[in-house]
């Protein structure tokens, strides 16, 4: 463990991620009213909810991506809304998937996956390759190295992205609705790709739309409408006795 | 050499036609010494425009009001005023504010008019270079930014390794086209005297009385220089282009 995780005297006993209260406007709109969560090491967590209620406002507070008005939230016991936070610190903790893949189109696959650890933490270039091949094998994309993304279905390039985000060895990932964009027939190699992810400990923040999938994979459910939790449990229950109507009405219209 | 002479010089005797520079060694030697003025002038143009450019589209930029609105006035005024005004006004208002030096008898500038030239036809192609510039990274998608981010690049190295890139490859074919035409904007570097082509050609059918002649040697010439230009910028684009972009 760093020296910088030891400072904030947090063990992984405690939450790796820990939302209290947090509130998020955009000017006069106040899109996140007071949410509360917390993600144990290892956990894998999945945010439901209709349009426009704040699920994806919510996940791009976790890395600092927007700001917050109030409330607190700690990864790994670092203060997210903290005027002298130390984004990069952050970020290699947090890594983020998002809907649009977002890749560099200048840059080849294997290079979009190795461009960060070389430029940004200063890793040894030969190291970096090793890593970002054993990444490719693991997001199965042997042979697609050297294709550039707009060479690539979107399938194969939010796959480069999850590979790219893998290879700063970030303690959680979020992602951002990463199949929404995606055929029917790719999105399921992309869920399989975070399923593995999730099986091997990795902790997940999902946005997602997939309830088949939240149901397998999530260890904890939470539906979000206009910008609070309305409820939350594990699947089994979550699916099976949702009480709240708006849960209900959202659920009825999902499945 | 000799023979290439012989033919020029039959051609004047046979026809009238005076392309006097292929065979009096005189005026050979001063064509010759155009071309190198031209290309020196076009480079030293085309590098300083192009540096204004980066340096106005990331001033454009600032977080201070006045840098943006001292870039929107120059760009304005630039962009608005003939560029033959400007390199008059540079070299006789400007030229004579900055200091000069004694030489021997007279004042001599420390920037002569070949100077000038590169200074004002490179703020001129700058103004646009500088909208180019901004155009394109404001092409470059938020999203793609924010990726970067969220793997630890900093602003600087977002822009040094995702947007600049980026934004080059979408203004590479604006950035073409106006540096064609300052290569062509250059020959109103005669207004103040500057020895190029232009100037020395007119220099040339003062004293052969050769219009007709000299007009198509400077055509040709110009002809073949925005050739090369224009083939060197278009490799150049080919070969930053990405597969499967844009
Ligand atoms: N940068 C922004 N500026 C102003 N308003 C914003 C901004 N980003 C989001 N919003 C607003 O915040 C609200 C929540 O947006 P958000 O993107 O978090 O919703 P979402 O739950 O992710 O929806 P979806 O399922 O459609 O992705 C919306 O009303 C949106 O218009
Ligand atoms: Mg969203």
């Amino acid at each position: 463990m760093s020296d910088a995780k030891k400072a904030a005297g947090w063990t992984p006993e405690q939450p790796m991620v820990s939302i209290k209260d947090l509130h998020k406007s955009f000017g006069d709109l106040e899109v996140l009213k007071g949410i509360s969560l917390d993600v144990m090491k290892g956990e894998c967590i999945c945010i439901i909810g209709p349009s426009g209620s704040g699920k994806s406002t919510l996940i791009r507070c976790v890395n600092a991506l927007n700001d917050i008005q109030k409330g607190s939230i700690l990864v790994e016991g670092q203060e997210v809304n903290d005027p002298d936070l130390d984004k990069l610190e952050l970020r290699k903790k947090v890594g983020m998937v998002f809907q649009q893949y977002n890749l560099f189109p200048h840059k080849t696959a294997i290079e979009n996956i190795m461009m960060a650890p070389i430029t940004v933490l200063k890793q040894d270039k030969e190291d970096v390759a090793k890593h970002a091949k054993s990444l490719i094998r693991k997001v199965r994309l042997e042979g697609k190295e050297d294709s550039y993304p707009g060479e690539l279905s979107g399938g194969q390039q939010q796959r480069v992205a999850i590979a790219r985000a893998l290879a700063m060895t970030p303690d959680v990932m979020l992602f951002d609705e990463v199949t929404a964009a995606l055929d029917p027939e790719t999105v399921k190699e992309v869920l399989v790709t975070i399923q593995e992810l999730a099986e091997e400990g990795m902790t997940c923040i999902l946005v997602t739309h997939e309830m088949g999938f939240a149901k397998e994979v999530a260890d904890h459910i939470y539906f979000t409408d206009r910008g609070v939790i309305v409820e939350h449990g594990p699947p089994k229950t979550f699916f099976k006795k949702a009480k709240d109507p708006r849960t209900k009405e959202f659920l009825s219209q999902i499945l | 050499m000799e023979l290439f002479g012989d033919f020029f010089k039959q051609l004047y005797d046979t026809t009238g036609w005076n392309f006097v520079i292929f065979y009096d060694q005189v005026e050979w030697d001063r064509f010759i010494a155009a071309i190198w003025t031209t290309i020196r002038l076009i480079i030293a143009c085309l590098i300083f425009s192009v540096i204004v450019g980066f340096a106005g589209a990331w001033a454009q930029g600032a977080k201070s009001r006045i840098i943006r609105y001292g870039m929107a006035g120059y760009i304005q005024f630039f962009r608005n005023t003939p560029p033959f005004v400007q390199i008059l006004f540079f070299y006789f208002v400007v030229g004579n504010l900055t200091p000069s030096y004694d030489a021997g008898g007279y004042q001599q500038a420390y920037i002569g008019s070949f100077g000038w030239a590169v200074i004002s036809l490179g703020f001129f192609a700058g103004a646009f270079n500088t909208e180019i510039f901004r155009s394109g990274i404001e092409a470059v998608p938020e999203s793609t930014v924010e990726a970067a981010s969220s793997l630890g690049y900093t602003r600087l190295q977002s822009y040094i390794y995702v947007v600049f890139p980026l934004a080059f490859r979408v203004c590479l074919p604006a950035l073409n086209n106006n540096l064609v035409n300052l290569l062509k904007t250059t020959t109103l570097a005669y207004g103040i005297a500057v020895p190029e082509m232009m100037y020395t050609a007119n220099q040339i059918w003062s004293d052969n009385v050769n219009v007709p002649e000299m007009m198509i040697v400077l055509f040709l010439f110009y002809v073949g220089l925005v050739a090369v230009l224009v083939w060197g910028m278009h490799r150049w684009e080919k070969a930053m282009k990405i597969p499967g972009y844009g």
